[in-house]
C-alpha cells in the first residue's frame, strides 16, 4: 500500500498505530472506535491510514439522513428510529452534527439528549460532531464517519444533519435515503413548491402529529410534491415524489410506517438511481481530500517560496493583495494554480 | 491539527433537575471555543461513561448539586478506569463540601469548582490539564 502517497506512509509507527486501531475497532472495540472517528473527524494521517483499509468493507450498510429545520423534532425522531431498528435487530449507528460556531470554533452539541436510552445497548452507537465551518449542513467528515461505522458492521447509520433552512441539500449525497422532517404549520402551497431542500427528499415527515395542523400541512405537501402531474421528457431530471408521512416522535406513533418507507426507498434505490447518488457521495468525498491537499500544498509553496525568495509572490502575499483590491481574486486564483504547476509567474 | 476543539462532556449525575449551571457553563464553554457535548438530566454513571467514550471527549465535567457526590463521582472515576479512560481529565462542580473534596481527588476527580467560579477559571483550568490532542 502506499504506492502514490509514500511520504505520508513512511511513518511506521504510524501505520501500526492505525492498523492496530482497526483491528480492535472490528473485534468490537468501542473505544477504538470512538478513537477512529476523531482521526477522521480531524482529518489526521492516522485517519487515512484506517481509510485505507476501512473503506473497502463498506457500502453495505443503510444510510439514512435525516435534516429539517431547527426543533422540528430531528433528533427525537433518531430516537424513535433507533428504537425501531433496535426492534428489528438491527445495530445502528448515529452521527448527529450540530453547528460551531463562526466566532470563537465552539459549539454546544446537544442531539444526544434526546437520544438518552440505549447506553447499554453495544449494538447503538451515537456521535456527535460539530460542523466545523461546513455548511452545507454537515461537517466535513461526515461522510467519512458513516464509512467507519458501514466498515465496522453498523446495519443502520442515522445522519442528522444541523437545523437546516432551504437549501442545505448536502445530506442528499450522504445518504441512501433523504428524509426531511418538518413541523406543523411549516407554511402553505408556495413554501412547498419553493425549491432547495424539500427537492432532495425521498420521504417528507411531518412531525408533532398531535398539534393541530400536522395533517392538513402533510396533505399540502402531498398535493404540491407526491400528487403534482409530472410529465416525463427527455434530458430532464424527473422530480422526485417523496412520500409524505405524519409522525408523533416522543410517542413512536408513525414510527414503524416511516421505517417501512424509508426500506421501500432503500430497495428503489438499488436501481440506477442509488448508483448516482454513490456518485455524488464519491465526488463529495473526493473533492472534500482534493481540496484539504490543495490548501496544504499552498501553505507548503508559502513556506518555500519564503526559505528561497526567487519569486516575488507568496501565496498569502497573493491574499493580502487582494485584500488591498491589488489584485483581483480570479488573477490570484491563477497565480496559485500556476505556483502549483511549478510555471513562472504571470 | 493541534489547534483543533477541546471536546467535553458535560452531565448531570442522579436525581437532580438543576442543570442551569450545567447549560450555563456548557454555552460558556462554547464562546471559550471548546466542543460541549451536552447530555441533559437524571443521567446514570453507565450512561455518562458510554457517552463520554463514544463521543471520545477529552474532559468530562460533571454537576451535582443532589449530595450523591460521594457515591456518584468515584463510580463514575472507576468505571471510566475500567473502559481504559485513564487519560480523560474528570472535572466536578455544585454543591460539594470542601470536606469532600480530597476524597473526590483521591478517586479521581482532577478539580472540583463551586459556586463563584468563573467560566474563565474553567476554561484555563481544562486548557491546562486535558490530554495532548493529535
Amino acid at each position: 500500500m502506499g504506492e502514490n502517497r509514500k511520504s505520508s506512509m513512511s511513518e511506521g509507527p504510524l501505520a501500526t498505530r492505525g492498523e492496530a486501531m482497526c483491528d480492535a475497532a472490528l473485534a468490537g472495540d468501542r473505544r477504538a472506535l470512538a478513537q477512529l472517528l476523531t482521526a477522521v473527524e480531524n482529518r489526521t494521517r492516522l485517519a487515512e491510514v484506517a481509510m485505507r483499509r476501512l473503506y473497502p468493507m463498506a457500502g453495505h450498510a443503510q444510510l439514512i439522513g435525516v435534516t429539517g429545520p431547527p426543533g422540528a423534532g430531528k433528533s427525537t425522531l433518531v430516537a424513535a428510529l433507533i428504537a425501531e431498528l433496535r426492534r428489528a435487530g438491527r445495530p445502528v449507528a448515529v452521527v448527529a452534527v450540530d453547528p460551531s460556531s463562526p466566532i470563537t470554533g465552539g459549539a454546544v452539541l446537544g442531539d444526544r439528549v434526546r437520544m438518552q436510552a440505549y447506553a447499554g445497548d453495544p449494538d447503538v452507537f451515537i456521535r456527535s460532531m460539530a460542523s466545523r465551518g461546513h455548511s452545507g449542513g454537515l461537517s466535513s467528515a461526515t461522510t467519512a464517519a458513516a464509512a467507519v461505522f458501514d466498515a465496522i458492521g453498523f446495519d443502520a447509520v442515522l445522519i442528522e444533519t444541523v437545523g437546516t433552512g432551504q437549501s442545505e441539500v448536502e445530506v442528499a449525497a450522504a445518504a441512501d435515503t433523504t428524509v426531511v422532517v418538518e413541523a406543523p404549520d411549516m407554511g402553505d402551497e408556495i413554501q412547498a413548491i419553493k425549491a432547495g431542500l424539500l427537492e432532495v427528499a425521498d420521504i417528507v415527515v411531518v412531525n408533532k402529529g398531535d398539534r393541530p395542523g400536522a395533517h392538513r400541512t402533510a396533505g399540502q405537501l402531498h398535493a404540491m410534491l407526491a400528487d403534482a402531474p409530472h410529465e416525463a421528457r427527455s434530458g430532464r431530471p424527473l422530480p422526485k415524489r417523496p412520500e409524505v408521512l405524519v409522525t408523533t416522535a416522543v410517542t413512536g406513533e408513525g414510527v414503524a410506517d416511516l421505517l417501512a418507507a424509508i426500506d421501500r426507498h432503500r430497495s428503489k434505490a438499488r436501481s440506477s438511481v442509488g448508483d448516482e447518488t454513490r456518485l455524488q457521495r464519491a465526488e463529495a468525498q473526493v473533492w472534500a481530500v482534493l481540496s484539504d491537499r490543495l490548501h496544504e500544498r499552498i501553505r507548503q509553496i508559502e513556506g518555500s517560496l519564503e526559505d528561497g525568495g526567487a519569486r516575488p509572490a507568496t501565496a498569502g502575499d497573493l491574499l493580502h493583495r487582494v485584500a488591498r483590491h491589488e489584485l483581483d481574486p480570479y488573477h490570484a486564483a491563477d497565480c496559485l494554480m500556476d505556483m502549483l504547476a511549478g510555471k513562472p509567474d504571470r | 491539527m493541534t489547534d483543533r476543539p477541546i471536546k467535553v462532556l458535560i452531565a448531570k449525575p442522579g436525581l437532580d433537575g438543576h442543570d442551569r449551571g450545567a447549560k450555563v457553563l456548557a454555552r460558556g464553554l462554547r464562546d471559550e471555543g471548546f466542543e460541549v457535548v451536552y447530555t441533559g438530566l437524571r443521567q446514570t454513571p453507565d450512561m455518562i461513561v458510554t457517552a463520554a467514550l463514544q463521543e471520545d471527549v477529552d474532559v468530562v465535567g460533571l454537576s451535582i448539586l443532589s449530595g450523591a457526590h460521594m457515591t456518584l463521582l468515584p463510580r463514575i472515576c472507576s468505571l471510566m478506569r475500567e473502559r481504559g479512560m485513564d487519560d480523560v481529565l474528570v472535572a466536578a462542580g455544585g454543591i460539594i463540601p470542601d470536606d469532600d473534596v480530597a476524597a473526590l481527588k483521591e478517586s479521581g476527580v482532577a478539580a472540583v469548582f463551586g459556586p463563584g467560579t468563573t467560566i474563565a477559571q474553567v476554561a484555563d483550568f481544562l486548557r491546562a490539564n486535558c490530554r495532548p490532542r493529535d
